[in-house]
């Protein structure tokens, strides 16, 4: 995936306006079969598995027995012996290893990201797109948000999902490795006309940032626990054990120390990965974990880490930008909502 | 990838920032720089007229949607203008980095060391 193809700035509002394909075939597939493939998913995530029908998805976190952040993935139920847990391409190797292991003696595994392709079709006018494919792609339209069925896209059979890590409606669509450029140019060619544009990495950035979409490596990582990352509505506490329960289930009875903010610059400066956010008088309290121009919503924003006391929308802060203190306001998240 | 553009005549150092002639010398950064860079969103210089940079000293950053990078003084000197415009309209980076986007101007001490001239630069492309 490329950073750019035409510009950030252009390939982020036409995302907003029209649509973006991306092509995230950097990402980890895993396959779990057989009569336990359900049980070992939920106990290995933070997130109800046990709730998903055939052809349903969840996003949830997978800890460590620490109670913080191995990753965060997605669970596919294609059947009850049938499932796909699709993981960062960062974590790819460590996730693997960490699902491959909890499979042992339990259900078959398979790393099939080598095989799989995936491209994400994201935009206001990607169901119109893709119903412009043909009688499957249109069938998409009906799915609901994180359901998913197969669908025959220019000849290729593809696994269709009502996901995406933009803040826009779309779709993420899984294909043989070998079929996603006949995939990729068939969605070009029919989104062409209707604003469609290919999408880089950069774009992919600022936009899940103006969505609040954590990025692994940013917001989480081993050192942060979803309760304070503000994924505690992927934990489910009273579902049965699972990884990490006992730990995280410490941090929320106790309440976290930190939360994570998103937050507007007020002076003129733009937060970046790794920035000290430091107290009016300027004593270092936090740190920023992403930040940028905010695209869409036209302001300079980030999210990052404030003590808990002080983690409360209008609380006034400074950003160290390379040196130069800048102030910021912890305002509401997401910092963009899509119109219905 | 295509050629930048590299104008003849200016002087160029190994952090893609340009230096043009005459005995007030203006600086910017260059065509490649900013094609790394992507769309700039903001200049912010750290100086202002009558200050004294140093050689290789931060006088500034400029911030584009996708990074942050510094800008280092080619040359020891005081600072004779300051573009303001840039404030404002930090996007002539983009569209004409070569002119209205200079974004000091220095009045050297001495012979400036180390600066490449357009061939140099050129050179040096190749090798980045």
């Amino acid at each position: 995936m490329p950073i750019q193809y035409s510009g950030i700035t252009e390939e982020h509002r036409a995302v907003r306006a029209a649509a973006g394909l991306f092509d995230v075939s950097h990402m980890g597939e895993l396959e779990l079969t057989g009569e336990f493939a359900g049980a070992v998913v939920d106990y290995l995530i933070t997130n109800d598995a046990k709730k998903l029908t055939d052809g349903q998805a969840l996003y949830t976190c997978c800890l460590n027995e620490q109670g913080t952040i191995l990753d965060d993935l997605i669970v596919y139920r294609f059947e009850a012996q049938r499932w796909v847990i699709v993981c960062n391409a960062s974590n790819r190797e460590k996730i693997s290893a960490h699902v491959r292991k909890a499979c042992e003696h339990h259900c078959g595994f398979r790393d099939i990201s080598d095989e799989t392709a995936l491209i994400a079709l994201q935009g206001p006018r990607a169901a119109e797109i893709l119903a412009s494919t043909g009688a499957d792609g249109a069938a998409c339209g009906g799915l609901g948000s994180f359901h998913f069925r197969q669908a025959e896209i220019d000849g290729v059979m593809t696994t269709v999902a009502r996901t995406g890590y933009t803040g826009e409606d779309g779709f993420e669509l899984f294909c043989p490795w070998d079929d996603a450029p006949r995939v990729w140019r068939a969605l070009l060619a029919h989104g062409k006309d209707r604003g469609l544009v290919p999408v880089g990495l950069g774009a992919r950035d600022t936009l899940r940032l103006e969505a609040r979409l954590s990025l692994y490596g940013n917001e989480i990582d081993e050192t942060t626990n979803p309760i304070e990352a503000g994924l505690g509505w992927v934990v489910k506490l009273d579902k049965g054990d699972f990884v990490g329960r006992q730990a995280v289930a410490a941090v929320k009875a106790q309440g976290p120390s930190r939360k994570i903010v998103g937050f507007e610059m007020v002076g003129r400066g733009i937060a970046r990965h790794g920035y000290a956010l430091k107290s009016v008088e300027g004593e270092v309290i936090g740190v920023c974990t992403s930040g940028g121009p905010g695209i869409t919503v036209g302001k300079n924003v980030g999210l990052g880490y404030l003590p808990a006391a002080l983690a409360q929308v209008g609380t006034r802060f400074l950003v160290d930008c390379r040196g130069k203190d800048v102030e910021a306001v912890v305002v509401p998240v997401p910092f963009y909502k899509r119109g219905r | 990838m295509a050629d930048s553009e590299i104008r003849d005549g200016y002087h160029y150092t190994r952090d893609h920032e340009w230096v043009g002639p005459g005995p007030q010398r203006q600086i910017g950064i260059t065509a490649y720089a900013v094609e790394q860079l992507g769309d700039v969103t903001m200049v912010d210089l750290k100086v202002k007229v009558g200050d004294r940079v140093e050689a290789g000293k931060a006088f500034g950053v400029v911030e584009s949607v996708k990074s942050v990078s510094d800008l280092f003084a080619p040359l020891t000197g005081k600072i004779v203008a300051v573009n303001g415009e840039l404030d404002a309209s930090p996007e002539l980076v983009n569209s004409d980095p070569y002119g209205k986007a200079w974004m000091v101007a220095i009045e050297p001490e001495g012979e400036a060391a180390d600066l490449m001239d357009a061939a140099a630069y050129r050179a040096f492309l190749k090798t980045v």
